[in-house]
């Protein structure tokens, strides 16, 4: 298999606009014509739909939740990137497309990450239309900050709830789409399989959460758009409810899944508390542009922080990146405060955790200002930890954020099976090996408004696409697999929970493949994944029926998929022996213990074929040409 | 801690219900009340049988997905905070705790905890958004807003859709939740076009889905756990006046 890129050729500035022309459009007549299926209704879910919907195409969105507006894109804290240049500062497209390459540690396509930053602007123009209520200044324009490692202020936020605002915009966006008729809104419903017909994706089967059915939906294409993959940790930043499913299913079917093993972990995380823990609350790094970074320069030192005077505090970002400080990107902020809480300077009962200091923030611009700027993020804090972050320092450590891996896709965000599309933090596409802070935001709601009405409306015009209805034997296939499945699951009838497994695999993957990986500690975890697997089948417990609401069955299922999917993401982790972004392997680092890439070896793209559970999948290589700029050491001092 | 829970089980919508007793030991301060759930449901899975359905997603109070009555207080004791953000420490050890799902006739029971609140998504696509299709909007900044205006947009914005606001009303009126809607638009130059006609329509859906009238008694502000003022029920009264009178 060879894996094309479909990059159009010419000037980098110019391709977007070249591939928009070349591209096929589907009569506005016809369009109603066409049944399109959306999977996951977060920013990209929702911006899709509403998009696709508004265009004309028949609709079929479905959502995991009771209501649309309830996605993990909703918690979404600090802000949402664009290269307006409203601040006067320096900023333009070529320098948001060049501060996410080299953020990413060059391992992102060029095309699509200049895509994505021409499209920034175009974003906060549609998200403002629809009444998204952004920060402003007193003279009623929009506000900008500056935010995780950028040096100029281009992130637009409305307080600590962007990505609740934004989401809201594109629901509302698809609700009134919704009430046109053009949008099918199907909630409570969550994929279990891909089908596809003939090499192309024509469907999909999904439960229904309430009822337990099962129903096959039939369409001309199919985007997912559902997430990340995080949750594979345990413990994450992401909800619970956020699983790698509906993408391992289409795995499974034949979509390659690309460079699992870039995952991103955020730097300020509350602390674990205990046993109990079920989920890691995020605090925005929005947070660092006003507080310090510090740990005690003694190890071992149990002062209460107050008591530690100045001469004795380790303002380590500071000190060692003094260009960039405490706004280094996350990969950097997150491995440097591990290698502090491994000398045994570590903060708090546990040791694990670093403090982020308000103190002289607040003397400098006041109690008001600090708590106009991040008072839900310090309410936040104080309710969980019962702790004054205005009185003593916040204490932090890191934790599973987000996934740059993801459905390997092309340009028109197409996998290598016809059909199926991929949107948001489910592909692999923009992020590279590590993701800058702001740009999630930026690349859903790219994909959803902007690139997918162009690309499936040229996918659905140049394809033969056959009238095939549910009846047809690749759906009942399907479906049978669905339901033999599930019937397994409850025929078990161990003596371990789903979370008790979920745990202890987290456990495994934070320990072996977390912020720092080495050969040794990624094949111990390739040894064990497969008999927690194992262990899984044999001794799962899942009471109840299969016929109504049971939580705990749909658990059951993403954790057994999970079991298979931790296999692939140390596989991929141990098989890249180079450092890059949020991927450290303690075996390729520089001098000072930063990360060291191996762009001669390790330049591409790695795109798995499944062949089969627990055995190896095959590897395709796209291999990554850098035109316009040129890969070098990554550096923030 | 040892906490002694009386816990609303129901099978299904149809299915009649009633208050099943549990026991929670060694609850850590530190938990969240879903925490401490999902170790009385760990137990229960344990001994093969049903754990309580409820819902619960981000669990950092910003999805909207959680939330029942705890001792007949929508979300809890604390004010301003979401089911998932109450920590047991607001507890005492032999505490009884009775937790039942919210009631309202428009948010029918799934099971036990659970309630289908898909009337709210039905009162937003009544109007709860402005006509922009993607593509024609012009600069962000061409639009200006005045910095109070979109604070106070924002400050309705902030609502979650958890439905506490019905819960806690004893007519199981759904206006903070429509009012914060439409009130965040109308605040907005945006929101101008569309600014009679959304106020009705919303207004008319939540009717229509069999929400309660709103008799200003100020409950659902007391349980909200974003603090959505009242003063947004106002500013849909007076807007729903204006649009009908025409004025």
């Amino acid at each position: 298999m060879t894996l094309e890129s479909k990059v159009p050729s010419g000037p980098l500035a110019d391709k977007w606009d070249r591939h928009k022309f070349e591209s096929k459009l589907v009569n506005p007549a016809n369009r109603r014509r066409h049944t399109v299926i959306v999977v996951g209704t977060g920013l990209a879910g929702a911006s899709a739909a509403s998009s696709l919907g508004e265009l004309g195409y028949k609709v079929l969105a479905f959502c995991i939740h009771d209501s649309a507006r309830r996605a993990h894109s909703i918690a979404a804290q600090g802000g949402i990137n664009a290269a307006k240049n409203y601040q006067n500062d320096g900023d333009s497209i070529q320098r948001l497309f060049y501060d996410t390459i080299k953020g990413g540690d060059y391992r992102a396509r060029e095309a699509n990450v200049y895509r994505l930053a021409q499209l920034s602007t175009n974003i906060i123009d549609q998200c403002v239309a629809q009444g998204v209520p952004f920060a402003r200044e007193y003279g009623g324009q929009l506000d900008n900050r500056s935010f995780g490692g950028a040096q100029v202020s281009r992130t637009f936020y409305a307080r600590g709830q962007t990505g609740q605002q934004l989401l809201l915009g594109a629901y509302q966006s698809m609700m009134r789409q919704v009430e046109r008729g053009t949008v099918d809104l199907i909630t409570q419903r969550e994929m279990l399989d891909l089908v596809v017909i003939d090499g192309r994706a024509r469907g999909i089967i999904c439960r229904n959460l309430v009822t337990g059915e099962l129903e096959r939906h039939v369409a001309d294409a199919v985007c997912l758009a559902t997430g990340g993959y995080g949750t594979a940790y345990y413990l994450s930043t992401n909800a619970l409810n956020s699983n790698v499913t509906a993408a391992w299913r289409a795995y499974k079917r034949g979509a390659l899944f690309a460079n699992p093993c870039f995952t991103q972990i955020h730097p300020t995380c509350i602390p674990v508390s205990g046993e109990h823990q079920s989920k890691l609350t995020l605090m925005s790094e929005s947070l660092r542009n006003d507080g310090r970074v510090w740990v005690p320069k003694a190890p071992g030192d149990h002062r209460r922080p107050s008591e530690i005077p100045e001469s004795e505090r380790d303002y380590y970002l500071e000190r060692k990146y003094p260009s960039f400080g405490n706004l280094v990107p996350r990969d950097v902020a997150s491995r440097n405060a591990k290698a502090v809480c491994d000398e045994g300077r570590g903060v708090g009962d546990s040791g694990l955790a670093v403090y982020l200091d308000f103190r002289d923030a607040i003397a400098r611009l006041g109690k008001d200002v600090i708590s106009g700027r991040y008072g839900n993020l310090f309410d936040m804090y104080r309710k969980i930890t019962d702790e004054n972050p205005y009185g003593e320092p916040m204490r932090m450590y890191p934790a599973i954020h987000y996934t740059m891996g993801g459905l390997w896709v092309d340009y028109n965000l197409m996998s290598n099976v016809p059909g199926l599309h991929v949107l948001g933090e489910a592909n692999f596409s923009d992020h590279g090996a590590n993701r800058l802070g702001a740009s999630a935001l930026m690349q859903g709601l790219a994909d959803g408004y902007f690139v997918i009405p162009y690309t499936l409306a040229h996918y659905v015009a140049s394809t033969p696409l056959p009238k095939v209805t549910t009846d047809h034997e690749a759906f009942a296939e399907a479906e049978t697999a669905v339901q033999d499945r599930l019937t397994r699951i409850l025929t078990v009838r161990g003596s371990k929970t789903p979370r008790e497994l979920h745990r202890e695999l987290g456990r495994l993957l934070w320990d072996e493949v977390g912020m720092s990986r080495n050969d040794a500690g990624l094949r111990r975890a390739l040894a064990r994944v497969p008999q927690l697997r194992e262990e899984f089948w044999q001794n799962v417990s899942v009471p109840g029926d299969p016929d109504n609401m049971n939580k705990n069955l749909e658990y059951a299922g993403r954790v057994a998929d999970y079991l298979e999917f931790a296999e692939l993401l140390a596989l991929d982790a141990l098989h890249r022996t180079e450092s890059c972004g949020g991927h450290f392997r303690e075996e390729s680092q520089t001098p000072e213990g930063e990360a060291l890439r191996d762009d001669a070896g390790f330049s591409y793209a790695a795109a798995w074929e499944f062949t089969g559970v627990g055995r190896p999948p095959t590897l395709h290589k796209e291999p990554l040409t850098f035109e316009y700029v040129k890969p070098s050491q990554r550096s923030y001092k | 801690m040892r906490i002694h829970l009386r816990v609303w089980r129901q099978a299904g919508p149809e299915a009649p219900g009633k208050l099943e007793i549990f026991t929670a030991d060694d609850v850590s301060p530190d938990m969240s009340f879903l925490e401490m759930l999902d170790v009385v449901n760990e137990h229960l899975i344990k001994k093969g049988q049903e754990p309580i359905a409820f819902d619960s997603d981000c669990r950092e109070g910003i999805c909207g997905a959680c939330g029942f009555m705890i001792n007949g207080i929508a979300h809890g004791p604390e004010p301003r905070t979401t089911v998932c953000q109450l920590h047991m420490r607001h507890f005492t050890d032999g505490d009884t705790v009775t937790l039942e799902p919210w009631r309202a006739g428009a948010f029918p029971v799934v099971k036990d905890l659970v309630v289908d609140r898909g009337a709210f998504d039905r009162i937003i696509a009544a109007g709860g958004y402005t006509s922009v299709n993607v593509g024609g909007a012009p600069d962000g900044n061409a639009i200006l807003v005045p910095r109070d205006a979109a604070e106070v947009s924002m400050d309705a914005a902030q609502c979650i859709g958890c439905g506490a606001c019905v819960a806690a009303c004893k007519n199981a009126s759904a206006a903070l939740f429509t009012s914060a809607k439409i009130s965040s638009l109308a605040q907005l130059p945006q929101g101008q076009v569309e600014r009679r006609t959304r106020v009705v329509a919303m207004v008319n859906r939540m009717d229509d889905e069999g929400f309660g009238s709103c008799s200003n008694e100020g409950e659902c502000e007391a349980v909200c756990p974003k603090g959505i003022s009242l003063r947004h029920i106002a500013t849909m009264n007076r807007e729903f006046w204006r649009a009908v009178m025409k004025v």
